[in-house]
């Protein structure tokens, strides 16, 4: 993998923060390098930094110290507006509660992205909008309202939402803290045919489980890495899928 | 980020909460049909008022004897005796007067047949007609030689002729009597109407001033002077005129007061606009205030919808947009909702307006400045109102707001 190119490359990124009078120290100095293609868990139990992690890697925020290169630029010099940007062009993002607008159609939602983006068209904002919800199994429900979807299928449009700007690495968070098992294994089969199609994921969870069906996991624990295993064969999540008993209620 | 993405997101957020959106409305809706439904209403009352004026005779001027004490005791302006012929004929000859005519009247009865009608003499010259404003209808109004003859002729109002001829004769060449003088009908007056006060303005007999001081009164003296400026602007300057030569025709001193009181319609009219702007003042206070209420429930509703609406503003943020265009979102919200309530406020003001006049038939007036200053305000209002909800929005941190709940 180490010929692929470098995606993320953090270096002793720390980040502290002050409540009250204390000093919180939510990361204490992590480093790591994820390249092009890679599907990284990254676990660990609440207050381990993971959020803190998340938040920097997706340009919502700024480290304390250290350094973060995001596709080859630096990020922490950057404005605010420039992050916007940034976070607009490279990154997508899933959510545990999927955050789709209300009352919008998927395809509606899938294209809010691109709103934000004056170099697309109007009409090519539609066709990769529909491009993202294809991919995602979804050309059936592109006028359906966010209201009118199940679980899984509001966060199927969430992710081709995240897909829809071509990202360089898609962040998710907890993307399936929210879902039954058996919805959870369909999600995460998705994830998996978006990683062999060569997408990049960075998957925060704190559900061990998890890992074994990501090609890479780093373990956080109180704001350092403990562990960063490479897993050559991941399991298969439509295995996994299939052997889960049939819903016969 | 474009314009038009920008309206879009706007109206695509404000469609999924129509009724709410429509009662924020409501309220610039109110304020600006008030706004120019009161507006029109104070125009429109002014304007009839400045009408009826100017049919009296707008540049008019009145001189009556007055402010005269005798040993002490202050006399009846009936009774007092200070202006003469000689004061008309002076006046007649300074600069800026347009028109002048005295003015001798007395009350009594008209007969014409088995008719008879009681109404009021007033003895002037044919001048009086510019200044009142009265046109002969029929005939002809007497001429200067009538009044060098003290001829007995005399000129009708409509209300005189409908007692005095109730079958439709015509009463021009009949000979009709004042008390026990036969008078000659020369012509008619041209209908008026009643005047501001509720004054019948047609019942009146017009005769050569001599006629009346000779003939009826038997007096040296006149009652009044009615002059015209030559037009509005110069009215006080031509009342500066006439004191200053009346109290050097009756040898006034220094210190002494005038002998006579000179009015003119202006202070009338002063008077009228005067009571009228105020009012108009206070139409269009009330109504701003309905504005504002109406901004301020812009602004409260915008503040709920910021906070009801903290992940999609976070979420909006983490997929890329920058605070200036969470800002323009919440601001072109803002607007959208006080200039569509500006437009349909208008044209409700404007039906309004017409409801007014067509049930009350009070008189209105819609100005142009209104409609464009009540527009102006409601967005003004929109941006006013809406910049601190939408800076609040724009101000939010991504990170807190996509997690909040």
């Amino acid at each position: 993998m180490s010929e692929n190119k470098e995606i993320i490359r953090i270096d002793n990124l720390r980040r502290e923060f002050v409540v009250g009078n204390e000093k919180v120290k939510a990361l204490r100095g992590v480093s790591f390098t994820i390249h092009e293609g890679e599907f990284v868990t990254i676990m660990g139990t609440s207050g381990s930094g993971k959020s803190t992690l998340l938040n920097l890697l997706g340009c919502l925020d700024t480290p304390t110290s250290g350094e973060y290169l995001l596709d080859g630029v630096s990020v922490q010099s950057m404005s605010k507006n420039q992050r916007a940007v940034m976070r607009n062009r490279k990154i997508g993002f899933v959510f545990q509660n999927y955050n789709l607008l209300p009352k919008t159609t998927a395809v509606e939602n899938v294209e809010l992205p691109l709103l934000y983006n004056s170099a697309v068209g109007a009409k090519e904002r539609r066709e990769r909008a529909v491009a993202a919800l294809k991919a995602v199994d979804l050309e059936s429900r592109l006028n359906h309202k966010s209201n009118q979807m199940s679980g899984g299928q509001q966060q199927r449009v969430a992710i081709a939402r995240a897909l829809v700007n071509n990202p360089v690495i898609i962040l998710a968070d907890e993307a399936t803290g929210n879902l039954d098992t058996r919805t959870s294994f369909s999600i995460l089969m998705l994830f998996q045919q978006l990683h062999a199609q060569g997408k990049t994921i960075i998957f925060v969870t704190h559900n061990p489980e998890l890992a074994e069906y990501s090609s890479r996991n780093i373990v956080l624990r109180d704001g350092k890495i403990i562990s960063d295993t490479i897993n050559e064969h991941p399991a298969s999540a439509r295995e996994a899928f299939e052997k889960l008993p049939k819903d016969t209620d | 980020m474009n314009i038009a993405n920008l309206l879009k997101i706007a109206l695509k957020a404000l469609s999924n909460n129509k009724l709410r959106c429509f009662l924020t409305m409501l309220g610039i809706i109110i304020g600006v049909a008030s706004v120019i439904t009161m507006l029109a209403i104070g125009q429109g009352s002014k304007n009839s008022i400045k009408k009826q004026i100017s049919e009296m005779g707008s540049n008019m001027i009145m001189i009556h004897p007055g402010n005269m004490q005798r040993g002490g005791v202050r006399q009846s302006a009936d009774d007092m005796q200070t202006i003469k012929v000689a004061d008309y004929e002076a006046i007649r000859h300074i600069p800026g007067v347009a028109a002048v005519s005295p003015s001798v009247n007395s009350g009594g009865q008209l007969v014409n047949g088995n008719n008879n009608y009681p109404s009021t003499i007033y003895g002037v010259t044919p001048e009086y007609l510019d200044i009142r404003k009265f046109k002969v209808k029929d005939g002809a109004m007497f001429t200067d030689n009538d009044i060098k003859s003290a001829a007995k002729v005399c000129v009708l109002g409509k209300t005189v002729v409908d007692n005095l001829f109730p079958g439709g004769d015509d009463p021009v060449g009949r000979v009709i009597r004042f008390g026990k003088i036969p008078m000659t009908v020369v012509g008619v007056l041209e209908s008026k109407g009643t005047n501001s006060m509720g004054q019948d303005q047609d019942d009146v007999v017009i005769a050569p001033y001599t006629t009346v001081m000779k003939r009826i009164l038997a007096i040296d003296y006149i009652q009044g002077i009615f002059a015209s400026a030559v037009d509005e602007s110069h009215t006080d300057e031509t009342i500066d005129r006439i004191t200053n030569l009346l109290r050097a025709q009756h040898k006034l001193k220094e210190e002494d007061d005038n002998d006579f009181e000179i009015r003119s319609q202006q202070e009338l009219s002063e008077m009228m606009n005067s009571t009228s702007d105020m009012m108009t003042v206070l139409l269009a206070c009330i109504a701003g205030i309905s504005l504002l209420v109406g901004g301020i429930g812009i602004m409260n509703i915008m503040y709920v919808s910021v906070t009801e609406r903290t992940r999609e503003i976070g979420l909006r943020m983490s997929i890329g947009a920058r605070g200036v265009d969470i800002l323009s979102q919440f601001l072109i919200e803002a607007v959208i909702i006080s200039v569509s309530g500006g437009v349909i406020g208008i044209l409700l003001g404007v039906m309004a307006t017409w409801l007014v006049n067509l049930i009350a038939h009070w008189p209105v007036y819609i100005q142009v400045y209104s409609v464009v200053l009540s527009f102006a305000v409601c967005t003004i209002t929109g941006v006013f109102f809406g910049w601190y909800p939408a800076k609040k929005a724009a101000g939010l941190d991504p990170i807190e707001a996509i997690r909040y709940e």
